[in-house]
């Protein structure tokens, strides 16, 4: 039996050892998947943690977080919550994300009462520099106090002076000391509550008061007797829940990015199996060697699956080496949300979980060892004495074949399109493509078979030797078809999907800014608006036709959601679709009617307001009822936006600013001369931001393309999939075929003839294989637009077909195959003819 | 001269914008009863503070002080905001018990405003939350304060008039004639009430001597601390005696009052007051060495203050500022106790600076 072991281990070392190349490439895409997969869980889970940690320390021993929308509400709530009994301390909290002229960034900065916040949230109450008088300035009008990784990052220190915008005006305040509790990685300032309502223009209202319950108090039991005394639009809401929406704020775009490595792992299987199928046929006659010696078929499978597991095992190593790289290189150049703007102000570090490392591990070998089970299965139910024969590859590819399942596959693919998401997340989506492509993969041999039955006869003789070969013995082109379908399908998916987002974006981002020249009155934050009279000034500025102005806000329908954009603008009832991209035609209500709202197509998803519904919105701490009369695309806000009209606003908050502007321009007037009077004329004018339309457009759309980076490396190994099935494929057959190609040339064919019998053989095979997969990417990009898409993000979009570049791609892959095919015939046909029709008889 | 504490905190090296203009205390303004039982926002600080000693059912001596502070900050008054810190309102209460050991403590702050924390201008009437001091129409104190660790609960009932101290009222803190304070105190209150601790209510009653003292002028340049003393003589007579030391430690100034069981009142001058320290404790969390026992001479009168236990520092650094003693004593008078009061020393922890 030693001897048996030996002979194995030296059968197994040296299969890997003849063809080290082959080995490499499973292993580099086991790595491929583990990478990513390991990457993402690695980055989210280091921005979830420096999230919570902030999280806590801001939240402090808070039990209860009363938070409202970014507006604000009414500070007299804080009293009555304060008396309350179950509550042992209130801390009221203002809270302005402020624009920072001078360093050209945002800072939120927290408007604190010392004496309360020190029973609730220790980690707001400041540490003045001064260590004796100084503590009067954690109530001076001017003092502001800065987290730690803030007075590094703007390089301040006590003493110096912080410029703020407001309106169109200025404040400024003086470094006063640092909030040393904070967490390295937060950003935030702290003034004291009365300074930050007077400073910061929040007389009255507050964004938040945290609560301390007294002892033994239920927090959730309280939390929902809470609801009704909170007016309209503040919700109760625990740390726990603040958390979990964190948390599923970039849930969607994680579980996108963690399919993505799914499928390189998927692909990282099929490279083993297309590898192992090949190197078992090799080996065909050793195998049946050792099963001849004793070895039964139990050891024989363990021993061809353990080569799967190894490749696996140092595949999935070298996946975490490269998944911790490619994090740490993330988390330094994209931050905690791979520039998904997730988790603003968040500096994470990385922390690897010794589970998920363990679970990334057991991914990598478990998807080897999956890619080896066909074959090694197969090798090990061979008859010995009929495999140690020549000529047997043939049957034992086609003991891969299993009728009519692909079809099956495929319907049952086709019937989880129409399921709805699964918490929010489009899983029956996903499956569907999963089934897709193994029902296609399976389809494909009796596919093969039919197409290539009903080739012509040919005169010419390579071409009716290729066609022939092509029609007698499709199972030996199987690995090489599943190829090419499956990396050119994924590919063309891949960029009818984004060709379609990328032209409905482009087709969108027209339609809403319809107005030459655009006014912002902060470039970042919520603190920056026009009054009344800088409105006035605007309208009166020569060269300016006629200004729309736009005020944004927020509402918080649910404590658990992120809050929904409020835009309140000049938008005409009659033709709501002359400012709003809509989808399906508008209600006109009429004059009796409640106020309209139009309301992107994420409230549908996941606040039910649906067009013709009556529905209530908080409104300046009051529940105001609006017809919906339209829903409209937004691509800028994911998880929801309410456009009402200006008056409607103004009415029922009696809020006269604005935000932003759009202006049109009279005859002759040029953008850029009417931003230059406005600079000098206006007050304030320049802190305003002027944008042309032709900017904006050009800065979203370069976005749009970064964030879609990744989705090029998914077709570079999409690509690599392709061409490696196909060289695997055809190695297999120019190994089976050494004594065809041998009786060939007795026979008078010449190497040419029978080389471009190979690489017609190849090309047509994988023309097949990529009008297939034509088709195939077809209907996955379907899935992917009108099921992942509107199911993950809340957006739809038009299909949009890049012929040229499926063209491209499509000869581009033909056009390798045949090559592959050549060159893997030239190999076979290096040796003597003799010898090859000699060998085994 | 008691307890100007608030304005550590308070006064600070800077002042804002507009500060606020703080009237002076001079003495031709006589005082007018209810209304100056509460609280006067102009002056610059205030407070009420009472201290006294307490006997469970069972016999067990307790000492325990309520302090109510209120403070005007040196700040921009202009701003509209209701939070804008314009008064704000302190609190301390200790209890002295020597089967603990130690003074239990508890102090709070907060901005006025909100009804949340007030001080009512036409009686006593102060509150911060469920902490409350309150005079009602009989002239009767009411003061309930839960903490952590137990919970007051007193009525305190005044059988004396009013001590006006100084010249009715103005009393002086040292040379210059802004220097001072409007300052009365209320001698012998009886105190009945309930103590509770670890949830178990007792009742107590006692003597307590209130405190009441509005200024502007904060503490002279050359003081580091004082010495103070109220002491409930058991002949029905009370006494107040105060010395502000200076950097040498030696007396800055010093004042008194001796009120005889007869109700005739003898102020006490400077050179009438001298404190002997006799011994000192050095409290293990500050170092500071406090002369916890004292021979007290006033008015012809020799006494030896002994306290009910060494280690009542309190340490209100979180509220008004300061690591202060404030602690219960007896009065002896030839080896017999005549009277129980409370001491407060300040200043022994490092200077107080302002």
């Amino acid at each position: 039996m030693s001897t048996l072991r030996s002979l194995t281990l030296t059968l197994l070392a040296g299969e890997i050892g003849a063809r080290p190349w082959r080995a490499l490439i499973g292993v580099l895409a086991i790595a491929i998947g583990v990478a990513m997969g390991y990457a993402v869980q690695l980055i989210n889970h280091a921005a979830l943690t420096e999230f919570s940690r902030t999280a806590g320390s801001l939240m402090g021993n808070a039990d209860l977080e009363i938070r409202g929308p970014r507006g604000g509400f009414d500070e007299t709530l804080y009293p009555r919550l304060a008396r309350l009994p179950e509550v042992a301390a209130a801390s009221p909290v203002v809270e302005v994300e402020a624009w920072l002229p001078a360093q050209r960034q945002t800072l939120k900065l927290l408007g604190v009462d010392v004496f309360r916040a020190a029973q609730v949230t220790p980690g707001l109450v400041g540490r003045p520099a001064q260590p004796d008088g100084g503590r009067l300035n954690l109530l001076a009008p001017d003092a502001l106090f800065l987290s730690p990784a803030t007075l590094a990052a703007l390089g301040l220190q006590a003493g110096s002076t912080l410029t703020v915008q407001l309106g169109l005006k200025t404040v400024r305040l003086r470094v006063a000391g640092a909030l040393p509790a904070l967490g390295e990685g937060l950003r935030l300032g702290v003034m004291d509550i009365g300074a930050a309502q007077w400073q910061l223009d929040r007389l009255g209202l507050l964004q938040r008061i945290d609560l301390r319950l007294a002892p033994g108090v239920d927090v959730d039991a309280f939390a929902r007797t809470l609801h009704d005394i909170l007016p309209a639009g503040v919700v109760a809401a625990t740390p726990r829940d603040t958390l979990q929406g964190t948390s599923s704020l970039s849930r969607a775009y994680r579980v996108n990015l963690n399919v993505l490595a799914l499928v390189a792992l998927f692909t990282g299987a099929f490279l083993v199996f297309s590898t192992q199928a090949l190197s078992v046929l090799r080996r065909r006659s050793q195998l049946a060697l050792l099963r001849a010696l004793g070895m039964t078929r139990r050891e024989l499978l363990r021993l061809l699956l353990t080569e799967g597991a190894t490749l696996g095992f140092f595949g999935a190593l070298l996946g975490l080496g490269l998944g911790l790289m490619l994090a740490a290189a993330a988390l330094r150049y994209a931050g905690g949300d791979l520039g998904g703007g997730y988790f603003d102000g968040v500096r994470p570090s990385l922390h690897p979980e010794p589970l998920a490392t363990l679970l990334f591990l057991a991914l990598g070998i478990l998807a080897a060892t999956l890619g080896s089970l066909l074959p090694a299965w197969e090798a090990a139910h061979a008859r010995p004495a009929q495999a140690l024969k020549a000529g047997d590859e043939e049957v034992a590819l086609r003991r891969l074949h299993i009728p009519w399942s692909g079809l099956a596959t495929i319907a049952a693919a086709l019937l989880l399109t129409q399921a709805g998401p699964v918490g929010e997340l489009p899983v029956f989506g996903y499956l569907a493509i999963a089934l897709l492509l193994v029902g296609a993969i399976i389809a494909m041999p009796q596919l093969a078979q039919a197409v290539f039955g009903r080739l012509p006869l040919a005169r010419r003789l390579p071409v009716q030797l290729a066609f022939a070969q092509l029609v007698g013995a499709p199972g030996r082109a199987a690995i090489g078809l599943a190829g090419i379908l499956a990396s050119f399908s994924l590919m063309a998916s891949m960029v009818i999907m984004v060709a379609s987002f990328r032209q409905s974006v482009d087709d969108w981002l027209g339609a809403i800014l319809p107005a030459p020249l655009y006014l912002r009155a902060t470039p970042g934050g919520e603190a920056g608006y026009f009054t009344d009279a800088a409105q006035q000034r605007i309208v009166a500025t020569p060269g300016v036709n006629r200004a729309e102005f736009l005020r944004t806000g927020q509402l918080l329908l649910d404590a658990r959601r992120p809050p929904v954009a409020l835009l309140a603008r000049q938008v005409d009832p009659r033709h709501p679709g002359r400012r709003l991209p809509l989808v399906g035609l508008p209600l006109v209500p009429g004059p009796e009617e409640s106020a309209p709202i139009w309301v992107s197509e994420a409230m549908v998803d996941l606040y039910g307001f649906r067009s013709g519904r009556l529905v209530a919105l908080p409104i300046a701490g009051r529940s105001v009822t609006f017809l919906v009369a339209g829903v409209w695309r937004d691509y800028a806000r994911q998880y929801g936006a309410v456009v009402m009209q200006l008056n409607d606003y103004r009415r029922l908050t009696h809020d006269r600013r604005v935000s932003d502007a759009a202006l049109w321009l009279t005859p002759g007037a040029t953008p850029a001369l009417v931003a230059q009077r406005l600079r000098r004329q206006l007050a304030g004018g320049e802190q305003v931001q002027y944008l042309l339309p032709g900017e904006i457009h050009a800065v979203s759309m370069s976005i749009f393309d970064r964030s879609f980076a990744i989705t090029y490396l998914l077709e570079v190994v999409a690509v690599l999939v392709g061409v490696i099935g196909i060289a695997a494929s055809f190695s297999a057959q120019a190994l089976a075929r050494t004594r065809e190609f041998g009786v060939l040339r007795h026979l008078g064919v010449t190497r040419r003839q029978i080389s471009a019998m190979l690489a017609l053989e190849g090309g047509l095979l994988a023309l097949l294989g990529v009008t297939a997969g034509l088709l195939l990417g077809w209907a996955i990009a379907l899935i992917l637009i009108h099921v992942v898409n509107p199911q993950s993000f809340h957006w739809s979009m038009d299909l949009m077909m890049p012929w040229r570049s499926l063209a491209l791609l499509a000869i581009a892959l033909v056009a390798a195959a045949a090559l592959t095919a050549l060159f893997s015939g030239r190999r076979a046909m290096s040796g003597s003819a003799v010898r090859a029709v000699k060998e085994d008889w | 001269m008691r307890r100007l504490l608030p304005t550590l905190l308070l006064i600070g090296l800077s002042a804002f914008a507009a500060p606020p203009a703080y009237p002076p205390v001079t003495a031709d303004q006589p005082m007018h009863f209810p209304r100056d039982h509460g609280v006067h926002p102009d002056y610059r600080s205030e407070w009420w503070y009472i201290t006294g000693w307490l006997r469970t059912e069972r016999g067990d001596p307790l000492g325990f002080q309520v302090t109510f502070f209120r403070s005007r900050p040196a700040l921009d008054e202009t701003n509209p905001s209701r939070f804008a810190p314009k008064q704000l309102l302190f609190a301390h209460v200790a209890l002295s018990d020597p089967a603990t050991g130690h003074l239990q403590y508890e102090q709070r702050g907060a901005r006025a405003g909100f009804g949340l924390a007030t001080a009512a201008e036409n009686d006593t009437d102060v509150r911060i939350d469920n902490w409350a001091l309150r005079r009602d129409a009989a002239g009767l104190y009411h003061a309930r304060l839960v903490t952590a660790d137990f919970t007051l609960d007193l009525v305190l009932n005044p059988r004396q008039a009013l001590l006006l101290q100084g010249e009715n009222g103005y009393s002086r803190k040292g040379p210059l004639p802004d220097q001072a304070s409007f300052y009365y105190s209320q001698p012998q209150l009886v105190v009945a009430g309930t103590v509770t601790r670890h949830g178990r209510p007792e009742r107590v009653t006692g003597t307590a001597w209130l405190d009441h003292e509005w200024a502007s002028a904060p503490l002279a340049e050359q003081a580091v601390g004082w010495d103070w003393v109220g002491l409930n003589l058991d002949d029905g007579g009370a006494l107040m005696a105060l010395q502000i030391r200076d950097k040498t430690g030696h007396r800055f100034w010093a004042g008194g009052s001796w009120r005889h069981a007869d109700g005739s009142v003898q102020h006490l001058a400077p050179d009438a007051i001298g404190f002997q320290p006799l011994r000192r404790w050095t409290s293990p969390r500050t170092d500071a060495a406090y002369p916890v026992a004292m021979r007290l001479q006033a008015g012809g009168l020799t006494l030896d203050l002994a306290p009910l236990m060494d280690d009542q520092e309190l340490d209100s650094r979180a509220t008004t500022g300061a690591v202060y003693w404030e602690g219960a004593v007896t009065a002896q008078s030839a080896g017999k106790t005549v009277g129980r009061g409370y001491l407060e020393l300040t200043g022994y922890a490092g200077r107080l600076d302002y």
